[in-house]
């Protein structure tokens, strides 16, 4: 493949995660994302703009990463999850993010843009990261792995063929994309 | 051209859009997802290493994620620079600790703020480790290909977000 030798020059992939980086607090910081008040605004439903913002980057993400999927350019690259690993960790996170207002990445974008708590926020984030590290010899032993999921993709989980999920997925998000829209947000 | 860098804000579907075609190009140049929280492990490696460097390495956590500065630590520097530039070209960079919304519920105080925010990240990067991807490597990353953890974890960020922030802030919604 043409783009094995990029990908596996270390030199080459820092570079491109400082621009990759660059780009993405640029488009958060446009899109509203990196401010507390959008954040907790979408949490208690007042303001959709973190969903819209997810749900269209997912939309064209999709899209494009089956299509070079299709063609052989890329490899997909996801996790097998558990109720364990996923849904506790997931409600852990959720809390955090209500009560932080701000996530991992948009936490560095909102200090780019000058808020300071959120520079105490990823902090915050790096000792809890740190205090899972400790505690991830006895968590990989038990709770991490209770509940495996059948299956690692939602194609595979409803036997169908992934082009026919994405083409559905798509046309779900649209749906949902306009409603918000039709309902003022 | 550059009144549009200028702009304070972009539409939420153009930002989308852009952060899409942008995942494209980390899967085709760089075989990798985009997320943010794994930058946070590293960084708590680091730190341990620093304090004690053969514990650090015994550690099967790092074993799994090695504390350097490559493609993923990069991107949360990125993050930061990119929302600056952006911020500094639009004329809305501002130096706050208490934003508008929490001081309205809970006063100015920025020791309030600021242990709140702290207790906030230790929650999250607790649980962005636990789950294994936060909202850009679940909720973006992961969802757009489809994966059936990511998506169970997108959902239950929400669940738990929309859960304490109402407990927070009150059910407005209802």
């Amino acid at each position: 493949m043409a783009f094995e030798q990029l990908r596996s020059d270390k030199r080459a992939q820092v570079v491109l995660g400082l621009l990759t980086g660059i780009v993405f607090g640029f488009l958060l910081q446009k899109g509203g994302v990196t401010e507390y008040g959008v954040i907790i605004g979408q949490l208690l439903l007042t303001d959709f703009t973190v969903v819209e913002v997810m749900l269209t980057a997912v939309l064209v993400g999709m899209i494009g990463v089956y299509a070079m999927k299709a063609a052989g350019l890329v490899r997909l690259h996801y996790q097998e999850g558990s109720v364990g690993a996923t849904v506790i960790g997931g409600l852990i996170f959720g809390a955090g993010f209500a009560v932080l207002g701000y996530c991992p990445g948009t936490a560095a974008g909102a200090v780019g843009a000058g808020a300071l708590d959120a520079a105490i926020g990823m902090a915050g984030i790096a000792l809890g990261a740190g205090i899972f590290a400790r505690l991830y010899p006895r968590l990989s032993q038990s709770v991490l792995n209770r509940g495996r999921f059948p299956a690692g993709t939602i194609p595979e989980l409803v036997g169908v063929r992934p082009g026919i999920v994405v083409i559905v997925v798509a046309l779900l998000i649209i749906a949902t994309l306009y409603l918000l829209a039709l309902f003022g947000f | 051209m550059t009144e549009w860098f200028m702009m304070a804000s972009w539409s939420p579907y153009i930002v989308g859009a852009g952060i899409g075609v942008l995942i494209w190009t980390t899967f085709l140049l760089s075989d990798r997802p985009l997320g943010c929280s794994t930058a946070y492990a590293k960084t708590a490696g680091m730190v341990e290493s620093a304090i004690s460097r053969k514990k650090s390495e015994v550690m099967p956590y790092y074993q799994k994620f090695t504390p350097t500065a490559d493609w993923q630590w990069m991107i949360i520097v990125g993050v930061l620079i990119g929302a600056f530039l952006s911020a500094y070209l639009s004329g809305t960079f501002t130096l706050l600790i208490v934003p508008p919304v929490f001081a309205a519920a809970f006063g100015t105080d920025p020791v309030i703020r600021s242990v709140v925010a702290l207790l906030g990240g230790i929650l999250m990067g607790i649980g962005a480790r636990w789950a294994g991807g936060c909202t850009s490597g679940h909720g973006i990353s992961g969802t757009l290909q489809l994966s059936l953890a990511s998506w169970v974890a997108a959902i239950c960020f929400f669940a738990g977000g929309i859960l304490v922030a109402g407990l927070i802030y009150g059910f407005t919604f209802i």
